[in-house]
């Protein structure tokens, strides 16, 4: 098997997964309790927050558990929109947001919301001067992507959050789900108010999630209830998902060390090779972009038939984005670089991991190779 | 570019005649101590400076634990070089460069320790100076109000270099002024109170009372991280744990409830004297703050106080709450302090404490009843941590994360 879609889910870290054993079988009282057996639980939630905060270079108090990237995602906007309306009721994103930012936005809309989308350049880049124009004495948050899903286009986070840094009234939220790990971000020197994480993405456990809050930001909470969390996220913890979260961001960090340039190196070799592939066009920029993401398409081709043939040789990649590659739409952020509708329906989406090789890149490609001449045949005498 | 050392001015202390010496020793320990875990790391103290030669040592790792060590007005790293004009002028320009914005000014402020150098401290600025013009762009030079100022100090063995000065703690090294026991509950105010009294260079020792099944294992973890946070701007803390359960019942047994709050306060403070003379301490040291809470009445006070000649020190005494708040954010102990778990001054207080206990009353009630015998079994049973800056109870997570 070889597993291209690193971008959708990584597979956990054997050592994750003994974490989360050992807590669900050993410390898996309430951590709300407070006997010592949930004062056990209680502790590691806490041991595991400040692993989390000192990774990220931030406060203990500043890191929130949540269930997952888009959980992250609804309470920055939603949280931020529901506490600050008061102050102004503008909000602006870019058009190729992930879902769980672009939904909430769209929700915020009928309850008295202007959203603006910023649109995105050929490589897929958002231009600061764009928000600059855009923000109003309204503006109540800026809500920008790191790395693109999609393409994994790195957006010039820093800059905007200068931009930001002298409007004290605007929050600034960085959806970082593909970033982390991959591209380092200082949130505090960036000017980042809140920033989100995902577990599975860094071969930790689905379920989990981080948001990052500044110290000082008040959040509107979205789940009323037992007020765990600090009251911004009620809920009983997932106690064996959170310790895992922590261990899964530590060895992916200290993996990174390890094997950053060995994965350029693979995405190199891949871009070359699928540049060199008849009626292949590589979507993801040269320069600026994520280690690990690469996307192309193939003239003629549907994505989806693509990933169906390689299927059948065991290797697993997607059209787009995992999220929205079952509603047969083609991908709006390739079309928002301005990509054709033709194209856009065609296009793949290769992701690797710390742990793909460069045997299994070449694999890839030879397959591929393969594939697209057997189909061309397949597909010129059909028309 | 690596700091080699890291240059320490004192601050209350250069004001001190005879006994400077056992002051800067004291902060020469005390930074040793809270830095034990660098091995590569000495320190020389002087009359009127102290440089600790950071060896292998992370420097802005070892910037960060300085400034909560009290009797520090200020530090600077700086990089040391030899008397070679090229060398000098290489690491100046690295120090101005880390500080440096586009738009900045600087200027280079020599100094000659050792006159015989062959470049006097004109010749050193403009040297200097003008290779670090010329390497850099955007920099401007001004003498009056630069934003970097490198200094150079040329001595016998060496030339300093540094550019950087943080604020220290200020204060009086810890330790420099005898021992106090601090009375920690877990509330907000007993940390500050603590705090306040390391500022003036005392070490403390805190005690605490635990009464099992009253009060959790978890009130007790709290009381062992505040020590923890505490122990940042000492090195080390003496936490006594006093087993209390006994001591509680018997009062409630025994004395009216509304002076039960009183006679605890009583109970307390004795077993605190006698832990501070079995420890070689020279007062008490509490959180009260007037008018806070019952027992905290002048009245109340009198009544408590009556039990010992020990001097009581109460640094929050003229305080407002918020004010205390503030503090307990800036040290960190604000937190920990506020989760929720019983501890031994909410177990027990009755409805209506007494707001204006009679000391003849309190000492006729406890008079029926021998609670030395108790007292002193307490004193015996109390057990002594050592808290630092590294924990053991959470170690035993290490395989899970």
């Amino acid at each position: 098997m070889i597993y291209l879609d690193n971008s959708a889910t990584t597979k956990p870290y054997k050592e994750v997964l003994d974490t989360f054993m050992k807590v669900n079988e050993t410390l898996y009282a309430n951590p709300s309790s407070i006997h010592s057996f949930g004062g056990k639980a209680d502790d590691l939630i806490k041991r595991s927050r400040e692993q989390v905060a000192d990774l990220l270079g931030v406060e203990g108090s500043e890191v929130f558990f949540t269930s997952g990237g888009t959980e992250s995602n609804n309470l920055a906007v939603k949280g931020t929109a529901m506490q600050y309306k008061n102050r102004g009721r503008h909000i602006i994103t870019s058009r190729i947001e992930h879902p769980s930012v672009k939904k909430a936005v769209e929700d915020l809309e009928a309850f008295g919301f202007r959203i603006t989308y910023v649109g995105v350049d050929e490589d897929g880049r958002v231009d600061p001067r764009e928000i600059a124009a855009a923000l109003t004495d309204d503006t109540i948050l800026v809500s920008i992507m790191h790395v693109n899903n999609e393409v994994g286009t790195i957006q010039p986070i820093r800059e905007i959050g200068a931009l930001l840094n002298e409007r004290p009234k605007t929050l600034f939220h960085v959806d970082a789900v593909q970033a982390c790990g991959k591209i380092p971000l200082d949130l505090h020197a960036a000017g980042v108010d809140m920033c989100s994480l995902s577990s599975h993405k860094i071969h930790g456990i689905k379920g989990t999630g981080v948001l990052y809050v500044r110290s000082g930001v008040r959040l509107s909470p979205l789940l009323s209830g037992g007020e765990q969390e600090g009251s911004l996220r009620s809920g009983t913890e997932n106690t064996g998902g959170i310790a895992a979260f922590a261990k899964a961001l530590r060895m992916h960090l200290k993996e990174r060390e390890e094997s950053l340039p060995h994965m350029e190196e693979i995405k190199g070799y891949l871009r070359k090779g699928l540049s060199k592939l008849p009626y292949v066009t590589v979507h993801t920029p040269e320069i600026n972009s994520a280690p690990h993401i690469l996307n192309f398409s193939i003239e003629g081709f549907k994505g989806e038939v693509m990933v169906h043939s390689l299927d059948r040789h065991g290797i697993y990649l997607s059209t787009t984005s995992a999220c929205s590659s079952r509603q047969h739409k083609p991908s709006e952020t390739l079309l928002a670089m301005g990509v054709s509708d033709v194209r856009a329906n065609s296009s793949l989406r290769v992701s690797l991991s710390f742990h793909t090789t460069m045997q299994e890149a070449r694999t890839f490609l030879e397959t591929l190779e393969r594939e697209i001449q057997s189909l061309t045949k397949t597909m010129r005498r059909s028309r | 570019m690596k700091y080699n050392r890291i240059l320490v001015r004192y601050g209350e202390i250069s004001t001190k005649g005879r006994n400077r010496k056992k002051f800067t020793s004291q902060l020469r320990g005390n930074i040793l101590e809270a830095l034990k875990d660098q091995p590569s790391i000495s320190v020389n103290a002087s009359r009127d400076r102290l440089h600790i030669l950071l060896g292998e040592a992370d420097g802005d790792d070892v910037i960060t634990r300085l400034s909560s060590i009290f009797g520090i007005q200020s530090f600077s790293p700086v990089v040391m070089t030899g008397r070679d004009v090229d060398e000098m002028m290489e690491a100046g320009l690295a120090l101005v460069k880390k500080s440096f914005e586009p738009g900045k000014t600087f200027k280079v402020s020599a100094r000659r320790g050792d006159k015989t150098f062959h470049l006097d401290t004109n010749e050193l600025n403009y040297q200097i100076g003008s290779y670090i013009l010329k390497n850099m762009e955007d920099l401007t030079v001004d003498v009056r109000n630069p934003d970097i100022k490198l200094n150079v100090e040329v001595r016998k063995e060496g030339v300093y270099l540094s550019s950087e000065i943080y604020p220290g703690a200020t204060g009086m090294p810890v330790g420099a002024s005898g021992k106090a026991m601090l009375m920690l509950s877990g509330g907000i105010d007993s940390p500050v109170a603590g705090y306040l009294t390391m500022k003036r260079g005392v070490e403390i020792d805190a005690v605490h009372f635990h009464s099992p099944p009253f009060t959790s294992e978890r009130a007790k973890q709290k009381v062992i991280d505040l020590s923890k946070k505490l122990s940042a701007f000492s090195g080390k803390v003496n936490l006594h744990i006093v087993p209390f359960t006994a001591i509680q019942q018997l009062i409630h047994d025994q004395v009216p409830e509304n002076y039960t709050m009183t006679s605890t306060r009583r109970m307390m403070l004795r077993i605190t004297d006698m832990i501070r003379e079995k420890h070689e301490g020279l007062a008490i040291v509490t959180g009260e703050s007037l008018g806070q809470v019952a027992s905290q009445t002048l009245e109340s006070m009198q009544a408590i106080n009556d039990v010992t000649n020990t001097p009581v020190l109460r640094p929050l005494i003229a305080m407002d709450k918020l004010e205390i708040i503030e503090i307990a954010q800036k040290i960190d102990t604000h937190d920990i302090s506020i989760l929720p778990y019983e501890d031994c001054c909410t177990i027990f207080t009755p409805p209506a404490p007494k707001t204006r206990p009679k000391r003849e009353k309190v000492q006729y009630y406890e008079s029926f009843v021998n609670f030395d015998e108790l007292i002193r079994e307490a004193v015996e049973k109390t057990e002594i941590m050592q808290i630092d800056g590294s924990s053991h109870k959470e170690e035993s997570f290490d395989d899970l994360l």
